[in-house]
């Protein structure tokens, strides 16, 4: 039984419909910045996107390669491990699909690296089926480096520390190594609709 | 409780089975209403470590959905639930080997304090230095703790940027942080920089640092609250 705080009532909104709302969130029309460090600044010149690790081969792209691959725009929510869910955000992006296909891989999980030195983990059946994209455009412009810009991944079916910012590359592997927040306290998968939010949930 | 400022309280709370905590972590704290609803939101734990007690201090957000009830609304006695610590990364640690820079806007002292507490309590003197930055004297939080501990000579001190109004005879900075004011007190070496506040300040201040040459992976930021975006 949860503990009653004498008092409180609470601000419940109308336009934020349950379903959509993962437990212990709240929505928020802003658009929050978290990060632990420095924002990146990667000219674009010297950008490029690499898949490595346990595949056949190193596989990579330039800037101006990962922008002639396909791209799609999607509407999702997106949550936050600090409590806040955004609704209806609208991003530009490539699919990890696009970017895995014929990427030969006996590898079950990846952790994707950053600029700044951030990674995060996930199981690869987490990137692929439609459930992630690299994307640099938010809101129908490119996407600003506060927020990730040149490009993050985005996964937004987990807590959003997952949708690494200044995304560089994927390395595949066997196992399952945990990533900068997984190792500082945070969920090793952060299901939000499971309120992983720390180790032990 | 304990009023700060105008918009500032301090919560004393008991967590019997607390498990301790590092100075720079935070706890969520979790409100139920009569009816079931609940809300959480987190917050930077502002004491260092001390048995079963932690103390919050909270800023009052005038459309928040929590901090009202914390700061006005809540009386000693009233109960709410508290998960944590959490957090890893933006902690003190007994490591430092050359000097330390916290960086704070508005109520994002509130980690800080807990170290620069933290670091009075293990006698510690590494080189630390508190840059606050506060819209007027009146807003700053744990002024006279941050004046005693600053007196004590142990390489501790502050320096205040007051950016809204001054007292009368300020002879102290009175603008926003910008990279000259960082050059001029940010030690030339350093090994260790904490910046917390709100998302714009942090940005600033974290680039500024970063042009000025100090190495990106030694700066560790927290921030909060809304971007206003």
């Amino acid at each position: 039984m949860p503990i009653v705080s004498r008092g409180f009532k609470g601000r419940r909104r109308d336009d934020a419909p349950p379903e959509r709302v993962p437990p212990g969130q709240y929505v928020t029309d802003d658009f929050p910045v978290l990060s632990a460090g420095p924002t990146p600044r990667t000219p674009l010149d010297e950008w490029d996107f690499t898949i490595v690790g346990e595949v056949d081969e190193l596989h990579r792209w330039t800037w101006e390669e990962f922008r002639a691959l396909s791209s799609e725009t999607i509407t999702v929510d997106i949550s936050c491990v600090t409590k806040w869910t955004k609704l209806d955000t609208d991003w530009e992006g490539v699919s990890v699909d696009t970017l895995l296909d014929g990427v030969e891989t006996a590898a079950e999980y990846a952790v994707a690296f950053c600029d700044g030195g951030y990674t995060t983990n996930l199981p690869l059946a987490d990137l692929t089926g439609g459930r992630a994209w690299i994307a640099f455009g938010y809101g129908g412009e490119p996407l600003e480096p506060e927020h990730g810009g040149p490009a993050r991944l985005l996964v937004p079916h987990l807590y959003f520390w997952k949708s690494a910012k200044w995304v560089r590359g994927l390395r595949l592997a066997a196992t399952d190594e945990p990533g900068f927040w997984e190792s500082n306290g945070y969920h090793i998968y952060g299901d939000p609709w499971q309120e992983q939010r720390y180790w032990g949930d | 409780m304990r009023p700060e400022t105008d918009r500032v309280k301090t919560l004393v709370l008991q967590a019997p089975s607390w498990p301790g905590h590092r100075a720079g972590q935070h706890v969520d704290v979790r409100l139920t209403a009569d009816d079931g609803y609940q809300a959480q939101r987190s917050y930077s734990i502002a004491s260092a470590p001390n048995g079963s007690t932690v103390e919050l201090t909270v800023e009052r957000i005038d459309d928040g959905e929590v901090s009202p009830y914390l700061t006005e609304e809540a009386q000693p006695g009233d109960r709410v639930e508290l998960r944590g610590p959490v957090g890893g990364y933006f902690v003190w640690s007994l490591e430092p080997s050359g000097a330390v820079l916290l960086v704070g806007g508005g109520s994002g002292v509130v980690p800080l304090m807990a170290m620069i507490r933290q670091r009075a309590a293990d006698g510690d003197d590494v080189p630390t230095r508190l840059l606050y930055s506060a819209r007027s004297i009146d807003d700053v939080i744990y002024r006279a703790e941050l004046e005693q501990l600053a007196g004590r000579g142990d390489g501790f001190d502050v320096v205040y940027t007051l950016t809204r109004e001054q007292p009368s005879e300020w002879t102290g900075y009175s603008r926003r942080v910008d990279r000259e004011l960082l050059a001029a007190i940010a030690p030339d070496e350093l090994a260790l920089t904490f910046v917390c506040g709100p998302t714009p300040f942090v940005e600033t201040v974290a680039e500024a640092l970063v042009e000025l040459g100090h190495e990106p992976s030694r700066i560790k930021t927290e921030r909060f609250g809304p971007t206003g975006g």
